[in-house]
């Protein structure tokens, strides 16, 4: 009986101290800054320090915050990009263009595409755009074949893959969503030194060595639009409740390094969550959010869930907070609905129809951007009513800006949503 | 009388009730936090918010106590949940056939994993995770990695709905009273000689058989509960959150947390299903309160895992106990080796213990 009572006592201190630990790690206590440095990204500070312990000005301690990329995207926003009016999927920002006579030759070619995943609704829908484009410039005679392998989210699989390509994929070109920045980029680099061109796009590699890099403005751009948003429309000392889907992934990590940097500057109170993008998991952390005291904005670093989360605020019977979610139909239709204060960002999802006709414009020998920044800009309330309409019919997982509507198989392939 | 005082204190705190102990800690600490959540429409949304978890800790259980897992629970949710989805659409009307086509998938799923496991004597957690990967390959082909959408509001109304403006109790939710039903239900089977054979085959499955008991039969029944656990919880987590291709996910692992946090034996043969239940509820309630408590996003799974594991270690520390003794007596001599390793065990744990805590009695 004695020991038995023991073994209870020190595994009772030993839940006390963990219990303790739990609920004295504050979010005003801040890492120091020099620790900050070496953690790794996910143990950065996550928390905002109460405004006014913070210098206006000074930048929160997120090891993700990049000054000059940030100030170059910030700036990317405001430029009238150049290109056709009706076609976003080739419009550019500012441009520096590369020659590429080199590659210049006659005949169908054919692609090898390493694909990063289709494992969420927006890759699924920019992977059916592609496959639409395809059809489009088979049709034309530009491309013979499209041989593609998925990834499935693994970076040892896409080196696999994009060294398979090299050695026995009989390619004319390579086209590459890269999983990871840095894993990638020996591979990229390999496929760089068969001579043949190699079109990168979506997340980027750290070489320069592919003929173009084509991607939307950025992270940081999404994360000013959004928090310049609910900055404009809360007063300081508002609460704000971050969503995110998850940590160390840098195209998602920059959106919130922006907006971190801008609440804790406009004197917000922002909270930050990781939710997997699972709609159970954002409906308990705002109903939490909510018992705790008033939620007055809910910032997304991508908007499927938004749905959930306003439906939150629903059952509490509170007011609809001010929301940035994104231009997936799902949350569209219930901003349509319920005529919440909100804005739609988007990570450009024409993006995916760019590659293939860079392919084209590769082999013609026409000179195209060395790193093609595409046009992104959110879907403001003025704009909603246009976009519902142009995707009448689409499931909620369709991404309103997917720039396909030109394509062959417009609407019924997007709406039948059948993956290739 | 003192010491019988005693016996009542050092039953609440003992190894096996360890769960509901926590429960009250974490309770506890969350009304300090935020004194609200004490109040009754706030505990009801709590509840509600529980329910699905329970019913699948509860599913898992009899897996658990008849000696097998299910990994399959996480996934078969989020199949049930996208095919609500589908198959409802925005038609009302079709709650109720819906209901019983996921009623009838369920329970060919609990089905499935039960005779692969005990006729084609695959390893339960072999099968259920090849069960976990083609329900999930399978919803991934069916919407294109997409849901439709989320389906009319009167199949919504389930696991969202409730009775509002009740006296007392301000708001009751639909789930909160399936959740009490079922639980009601499975107290009743679990005393009920079918219900006992789960814990006697989880426990020693030679003797079961030569009491007469149909082993495959014993085991698949437990897999077909497990399959319609998930399957309830499906319903109720299409209401409270919507279609998605995530809802579910991590669903079966949550679900053996909580069982094994209730103080039921990986392995079978032991264990109570309240507990389960409240192993459920203290996983709940520790989200609550690091989200109360305003932890970092960033270490908050870290927290989460040190407190589980933690408590788990507390509710194990009663099995290690008895393991020494011959229950478990193997023929390779098993037992042999078990007492020493016990004896290192509690000399470790015990001394700093005496000197910390007890002064008196060392006195």
């Amino acid at each position: 009986m004695r020991r038995r009572t023991t073994q209870v006592a020190v595994v009772m201190g030993a839940a006390a101290l963990l219990l303790t630990a739990a609920c004295t790690t504050d979010p005003t206590v801040t890492p120091p800054p020099s620790e900050t440095a070496t953690q790794e990204p996910t143990e950065s500070a996550s928390e905002e320090p109460a405004p006014e312990e913070e210098p206006s000005g000074e930048a929160p301690a997120n090891e993700w915050f990049d000054q000059a990329l940030y100030d170059e995207q910030y700036a990317q926003r405001s430029v009238t990009p150049e290109g056709p009016a009706d076609e976003p999927y080739l419009q550019h920002i500012d441009a520096e263009f590369v020659d590429t006579s080199e590659f210049a030759s006659e005949g169908a070619k054919k692609v090898c595409f390493a694909n990063a995943s289709i494992s969420n609704p927006w890759r699924q829908t920019g992977w059916i755009t592609m496959n639409q484009q395809l059809k489009a410039l088979q049709d034309a005679g530009v491309i013979s074949e499209m041989e593609t392998r998925d990834a499935q989210d693994n970076d040892d699989t896409q080196i696999a893959d994009i060294d398979y390509f090299i050695s026995e994929g009989g390619c004319d070109v390579f086209v590459i969503s890269p999983n990871s920045t840095a894993a990638m980029t020996p591979a990229v680099e390999r496929a760089c030194e068969t001579g043949k061109p190699v079109i990168v796009f979506d997340r980027g590699v750290q070489t320069d060595c592919p003929v173009t890099f084509i991607h939307p403005i950025g992270g940081f751009a999404w994360g000013i639009d959004t928090a310049e948003f609910l900055i404009d429309n809360l007063e300081p000392g508002s609460k704000v409740v971050a969503l995110r889907i998850l940590p160390g992934v840098d195209v998602l990590e920059q959106r919130w390094a922006a907006a971190e940097k801008l609440f804790a500057e406009a004197g917000i109170e922002a909270v930050d969550h990781f939710t997997g993008a699972d709609p159970v998991k954002i409906k308990s952390i705002i109903s939490d959010e909510l018992a705790r005291g008033g939620v007055d904005g809910v910032w997304m670093d991508a908007g499927d869930g938004a749905v959930a989360a306003l439906e939150a605020f629903e059952d509490a019977g509170v007011d609809y907070p001010v929301i940035t979610g994104e231009d997936e139909l799902s949350f569209l239709r219930k901003w349509k609905e319920t005529g919440v204060t909100a804005l739609g960002p988007v990570y450009s999802n024409f993006q995916w129809r760019t590659p293939l006709l860079a392919v084209q414009k590769i082999f013609a020998g026409e000179e195209i951007p060395g790193e093609w920044v595409l046009p992104q800009v959110p879907i403001t309330v003025d704009e909603l009513d246009e976009y519902l309409e142009r995707n009448d019919g689409m499931p909620d997982g369709h991404y309103a800006k997917f720039g396909g509507e030109n394509l062959p198989g417009f609407p019924e392939i997007w709406q039948e949503r059948v993956m290739p | 009388m003192r010491r019988s005082a005693r016996e009542v204190a050092l039953d609440l705190v003992s190894p096996q009730r360890a769960v509901f102990l926590l429960l009250v800690v974490l309770l506890v600490a969350i009304v300090v936090i935020n004194p609200t959540f004490a109040e009754p429409g706030q505990l009801m949304r709590f509840a509600q918010r529980v329910a699905p978890v329970a019913i699948v800790a509860m599913g898992q259980y009899f897996v658990i106590v008849s000696g097998e897992f299910d990994l399959s629970m996480g996934s078969l949710v989020t199949a049930q949940v996208v095919g609500a989805g589908a198959l409802v659409g925005q038609d009302g009307s079709r709650t109720v056939p819906v209901l019983l086509v996921m009623i009838a998938f369920g329970a060919l799923v609990g089905l499935v994993n039960g005779l692969a496991t005990t006729f084609l004597r695959v390893p339960s957690f072999i099968v259920t995770l090849g069960m976990m990967l083609a329900l999930l390959g399978g919803v991934l082909y069916w919407t294109g990695g997409a849901a439709t959408g989320n389906p009319a509001d009167e199949f919504r109304q389930i696991g969202r709905g409730g009775w509002h403006d009740v006296p007392l109790l301000d708001f009751v939710p639909y789930s909160v009273v399936l959740l009490l039903a079922l639980l009601a239900l499975a107290l009743w089977y679990t005393r009920r000689p079918a219900g006992r054979l789960h814990v006697a085959v989880g426990d020693n499955v030679a003797t079961a058989r030569y009491a007469g008991a149909r082993i495959w039969w014993v085991k698949t029944r437990a897999f077909m509960i497990s399959s319609l656990s998930a399957t309830v919880a499906g319903v109720l987590l299409v209401g409270y959150a919507g279609v998605h291709p995530s809802v579910g996910r991590g669903y079966e692992f949550t679900a053996i947390t909580a069982v094994v946090l209730g103080g039921v034996v990986l392995g079978g043969g032991r264990g109570w299903i309240v507990g389960a239940l409240a192993g459920a509820v203290v996983l709940e309630a520790l989200f609550v309160l690091l989200n109360y408590a305003g932890v970092p996003s960033t270490i908050r799974s870290s927290v989460q895992g040190v407190i589980i594991i933690a408590a788990v270690a507390y509710s194990a520390l009663d099995f290690r106990r008895r393991s020494s003794g011959p229950t478990h007596a193997s023929p390779d001599g098993g037992d042999v080796a078990a007492p020493t390793q016990d004896g290192d065990g509690a000399e470790l744990i015990h001394n700093p213990a005496t000197s910390g805590t007890q002064p008196k009695e060392k006195a």
